[in-house]
């Protein structure tokens, strides 16, 4: 049996790496007796396969793991009995049976974030973005490993907003695409003119889209007891 | 002070070490006159976390109505730049409060070169270094952990040192404070309310307060540390607790959030050992052995993976295999259904032979990556006189198991710069290493054997705290000779200590209250994270001592005399000094020395001296048990025994 489980990292916890949270996806699945199917070979993992990894740092309302697992279980309150075995800030929010196909890296094509950045001049943070929508293409270097590598932004960028000022500045809301290579919300505000920093950044969505530009989640979450919708599975 | 770190935070490596949130962390609540620890661990979160002693002192402290406990870790320097440039102090992860609103730092020592970590954290947390700087309103500062058998180097900085189990002496000191808290003491502001306070403390069994105490000094040499008072005890002693049944902790480990070493459950099995390792302080200042009843080690195993997990519990102690119900309890462990046969379980401290292999086996069934044994020196000689009886036959014998049950690679863990050692002892280590790789071809093409080689320290209240320790050069030199022999044989990796880093730690290790002024100086000339190469610099140390006249040669490479007074000598581990002495004199003369659990007792007076004794569930000696528990270990297997051609340590 194969299941998705969609949950969220907020608060405290945000500070963890993604390679943190895997382990203690780990321990909680034991806590919460779910039978977990083991990898072959000389140290046996529980097969866990895990979307697009979330910056340590950042928080998220969509995040997801998929699970391999040994025997069929009841889906019913398994989703009260994962948040209650996860440490304080990982909430489990759906869970639902899936069929084996595409890994969730694959198929994500977009992430919406909400970035609160830090500025005391909202008024040039909006130029800032009104630009960066207009511009053809923004060409950015960064270096990976090691080496500096400069390439163009802008396909990346599908929307781009300010949604309004925050305490420590203002909250844009973006949507960044992740293929070939997801781009990183810290790297499209160094693009920015000027640059800015994020006092937090969260992740709300990660979407699916198909060849029509019908856009999906692949777990919707769900208000606790009603039963949640598996989309895009496969 | 959250909501100042949390901005910070992205800008720090491995930000997930300051958040807390672990499973099991206690909700400390202040307030209501009750006595607030900071249980701090002077290195990073990956190493404290681990820590039982502080684990166990969190829970027991959290579960008294007169005091609360938090826990503190040495920020590494990213953060500790970050919070100095913001005015910010060294904070708890419980709670994230500033550390200056508790009422006791209380910090674990268990290596030297922490200590300049000591001094930064105090002063991070805005305490004044110096004892002598304090006021009444300043927390006080304690150490506990192995470090403390010999506090006289860190005298200036450190208000209190607790000898010993720290079980019940927490409790104690917490209702000397509280009763001082609730007589205003404190807010007086009055100097004077802290020394009365402290001198009340100082008569707590296994509490010394340094500065209660005067340390008279012959030309170079130590004459005496006596009290300043008639009130104040002339001889600490140690803390034990006589049954390790009564204190089942931690009852809640802590399973963090982010990687740290140990990641996994921790039962303690006993504590104490009387192997007799001579050049082993653990050993010696923990005796005697008291074990943990079979019953609730299981229970404490059931429990602690249920809630916790892990897949993985290790039965911690100085010798597990020596534990008198081990076989069960593993057995028990890997065939208990509820563990679904995901759980594995690890001996940190595995002995050499053949009986140590078969539950290696047995608790690694499909898990064979690889196998430590520490067999300490490379000849039966010198393992007399180190009193680590291991036969070599043992030893291979350990290994031929190992190799035959599918390990491929074998860890030998050595000693040099032992007393008595020659050239012949340094190179019967990569005999050793070369045979048992001999022994592991049978088995497999690419069996290796890797032989890590440390410096010896000589440590207070062992036999050998009389010896003077050998050089840096002396180190390197025996290191080369050993690389260059181990490097033309096939299979056999080498790897080992600066022996840099052994001189400061030997320094240290067996110093007096002189060295005070040399370690604020490295610290303040930035010398902090010793303990970690990329951090450590000699030269710091070796300036400083030269800045106050201090020779590194008298410290760490002369030999004592019999008379000679020893800047531990006012402390107590229950041990005799005529024990000691003697067990010295046997290393010499290469005299092996029994086990006292399964043999008469010779008073060494860690149980006479207290009214206690060993708690051991088995009345014989563990099945294959080598070491001195009754086979005959004359011979000594193969290699023949050669007397030193040097007097003791000549040479360095
Ligand atoms: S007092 Fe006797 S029985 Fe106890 S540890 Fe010492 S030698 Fe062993």
């Amino acid at each position: 049996m194969r299941l998705r489980v969609r949950y969220t990292k907020n608060g405290k916890i945000r500070f963890t790496s993604h390679r943190d949270v895997a382990r203690l996806w780990e321990r909680s699945l034991r806590r919460a007796h779910v039978p977990m199917a083991y990898s072959e070979g000389f140290s046996p993992r529980p097969k866990l396969a895990f979307g697009l990894a979330l910056s340590t740092g950042y928080e998220s309302d969509a995040e997801y793991i998929d699970l391999a697992l040994s025997e069929t279980i009841p889906l019913d309150g398994l989703v009260e009995r994962l948040t209650e075995m996860l440490p304080d800030g990982l909430v489990a929010t759906a869970v639902a049976e899936i069929d084996r196909g595409t890994s969730l890296q694959q198929a994500i094509t977009c992430c919406r974030w909400e970035i609160d950045i830090i500025t005391d001049d909202l008024q040039a943070a909006s130029t800032a973005v009104a630009q960066a929508k207009e511009a053809e293409e923004i060409m950015f270097t960064r270096t990976r490993k090691g080496k500096p590598v400069t390439d163009d932004l802008r396909p990346y960028v599908w929307a781009l907003d300010v949604l309004g000022p925050t305490e420590t500045g203002c909250r844009l809301a973006a949507e960044l695409g992740t293929q070939p290579r997801a781009l990183r919300p810290a790297e499209l505000l160094a693009a920015l003119d000027p640059a800015y920093e994020a006092f937090l950044v969260r992740r709300t969505h990660q979407w699916i889209t198909n060849d029509d530009g019908d856009r999906s989640e692949p777990l919707l979450a769900a208000p606790a007891s009603a039963v949640p919708t598996p989309v895009g599975a496969t | 002070m959250w909501p100042a770190l949390e901005p910070i935070l992205p800008k720090v490596e491995k930000p997930a070490r300051y958040i807390g949130c672990e499973g099991g962390a206690q909700q400390p609540v202040h307030g209501d006159g009750r006595v607030a620890w900071l249980l701090t661990y002077p290195d990073t979160y990956e190493i404290g976390l681990p820590n039982q002693g502080l684990q166990i002192l969190y829970e027991i402290l959290n579960e008294r109505d007169d005091a609360v406990a938090e826990r503190a870790y040495a920020p590494w320097t990213d953060l500790e730049a970050q919070l100095r440039a913001h005015d910010l102090p060294l904070f708890s992860v419980d709670n994230h409060f500033p550390a200056s609103m508790f009422d006791l730092l209380a910090f674990n020592l268990s290596a030297e070169l922490t200590y300049t970590n000591l001094l930064n954290l105090v002063d991070l947390a805005g305490v004044p270094v110096r004892c002598a700087d304090r006021t009444a309103e300043h927390p006080f500062v304690v150490i506990g952990g192995h470090c403390t058998y010999n506090p006289e180097p860190l005298a200036d900085f450190v208000d209190l040192v607790v000898l010993g189990d720290g079980e019940e002496v927490i409790g104690e000191i917490t209702e000397v404070i509280h009763a001082w808290k609730a007589s205003g003491g404190p807010t007086s502001g009055a100097v004077d309310s802290r020394e009365g306070v402290l001198r009340q403390l100082s008569r707590v069994e296994g509490v010394y307060v340094p500065s209660l105490y005067e340390a008279e000094f012959d030309g170079e040499h130590l004459r005496s540390i006596t009290p300043r008072f008639s009130d104040v005890p002339e001889r600490v002693e140690k803390r034990t607790v006589a049954d390790l049944a009564d204190w089942p902790y931690p009852k809640n480990q802590l399973t963090p959030l982010t990687e740290v070493v140990h990641d996994r459950l921790n039962v303690e099995v006993f504590r104490g050992c009387t192997r007799g390792c001579r050049f082993c302080q653990a050993g010696m200042i923990t005796r005697p052995v008291r074990e943990r009843p079979a019953e609730q080690v299981r229970t404490m195993i059931q429990k602690g993976l249920e809630r916790t997990g892990y897949d993985e519990v290790a039965l911690t102690s100085l010798s597990t295999a020596d534990f008198s119900g081990i076989k069960d309890v593993v057995t028990e462990t890997m065939d208990d259904p509820a563990n679904r046969d995901q759980v594995s379980v690890s001996l940190p401290s595995l002995r050499v032979d053949a009986f140590g292999v078969d539950i290696a086996a047995e608790l690694n069934r499909g898990r064979r990556s690889g196998l430590t044994f520490a067999p300490e020196a490379g000849t039966w000689r010198m393992r007399q006189v180190i009193n680590k009886l291991i036969r070599e036959e043992d030893l291979y014998e350990a290994v031929e198991g190992a190799y035959s049950q599918g390990w491929r690679r074998v860890k030998l863990y050595f000693l040099t710069g032992l007393p008595t050692e020659t050239d012949e002892d340094t190179l019967g280590i990569a005999n050793l290493g070369r045979n048992c790789v001999e022994i592991g071809k049978k088995y497999h093409k690419s069996a290796s054997v890797t032989v890590s080689v440390g410096g010896f320290v000589p440590k207070p209240f062992t036999p050998f705290q009389w010896f003077g320790q050998n050089t840096v050069a002396e180190l390197q030199r025996k290191i080369y000779l050993l690389r260059d022999d181990v490097k033309r044989s096939h299979g056999v990796q080498m790897k080992w200590h600066d022996p840099k880093a052994t001189l400061i730690e030997g320094i240290c290790s067996r110093g007096d209250r002189r060295l005070g002024p040399v370690i604020e100086d490295v610290w303040r000339a930035g010398g902090v994270f010793q303990e970690w190469s990329e951090h450590f610099d000699q030269d710091k140390w070796t300036d400083a001592m030269a800045r106050h006249g201090l020779s590194p040669d008298w410290y760490a490479h002369r030999h004592r005399t019999e008379d000679e007074v020893l800047p531990w000598d006012h402390l107590s581990a229950g041990l005799h000094k005529d024990f000691l002495w003697q067990d010295w004199r046997d290393a010499l003369a290469e005299v092996g020395l029994e086990d006292c659990r399964w043999t008469p007792c010779y008073d060494c007076g860690a149980c006479t001296g207290y009214g206690i004794e060993h708690i051991v569930a088995s009345a014989t000696p563990p099945a294959g048990g080598s070491q001195g528990t009754g086979q005959d270990l004359t011979t000594g297997g193969e290699v023949p025994v050669v007397l030193g051609s040097k007097p003791v340590g000549a040479g360095t």
